[in-house]
């Protein structure tokens, strides 16, 4: 039983870590503010309760549990209000979202130069 | 097996801070870290796992409100221009972000 629930909590820590990188690299990569907004969201909501899962797996019932899903409970209300806050402000302070026919010759390096 | 989370959230840190170098805009910079904070909440928790102190989640929930507040205060900073002042109903939104 301690090798099943060690070998599970091994894959949701892993394919947290997958997944925050993805998100990471999807931030680096993608040509526009709106569109890295997603890559952050999926780091933030994916990968976080992955590896808090895997933690919680590890965790001995008790505090540490706890601790674990108040972080977990934080981190899934927070992380959306943010990135919906910041995206109004960005909309509000005029920067428009990169369309692919505005400008054909930028649509190989990032948009919005 | 923490360890090899934990080297992944660092690789991930690093190259969020490489958008916020490079981030064109400043929402990208508010966006990078944002998100820089959140993985840093995960980094700490994970590193509380490897070295067998429990205690650092505490540090952890602290560190992921304050990264909340932190990104808000920011952005009221930019919208507004100074963060002292309360939101009445269209007060000068949208101008002197730049």
């Amino acid at each position: 039983m301690e090798l099943v629930l060690n070998v599970l909590s091994w894959l949701l820590l892993l394919s947290g870590a997958a997944f925050i990188v993805i998100g990471a690299f999807g931030m680096w990569r993608l040509p526009d503010f709106y569109t890295r907004l997603h890559p952050a969201g999926l780091t933030d909501t994916m990968g976080a309760g992955l590896i808090l899962l895997g933690l919680l797996l590890q965790a001995e019932a008790g505090m540490v549990a706890i601790k674990l899903l108040i972080i977990a409970v934080l981190l899934l209300f927070t992380s959306p209000t943010s990135g919906h806050a910041t995206a109004r402000a960005a909309l509000a302070a005029g920067l428009r979202p990169w369309q692919a026919k505005d400008d054909d010759k930028a649509m190989g390096e990032g948009g919005d130069k | 097996m923490f360890a090899i989370t934990a080297f992944a959230i660092l690789v991930a840190l690093g190259i969020a801070l490489a958008r916020a170098f490079a981030g064109p805009t400043i929402f990208d910079r508010i966006l990078a870290v944002n998100s820089v904070g959140t993985k840093t909440v995960l980094l700490i928790a994970v590193l509380g796992f490897l070295t067998g102190r429990p205690e650092f989640l505490d540090i952890a929930i602290v560190y992921a409100l304050i990264n909340f507040i932190g990104v808000v205060a920011v952005l009221k900073y930019v919208k507004y221009g100074d963060v002292a002042r309360s939101d009445e109903a269209g007060s000068n939104n949208g101008e002197g972000t730049r």
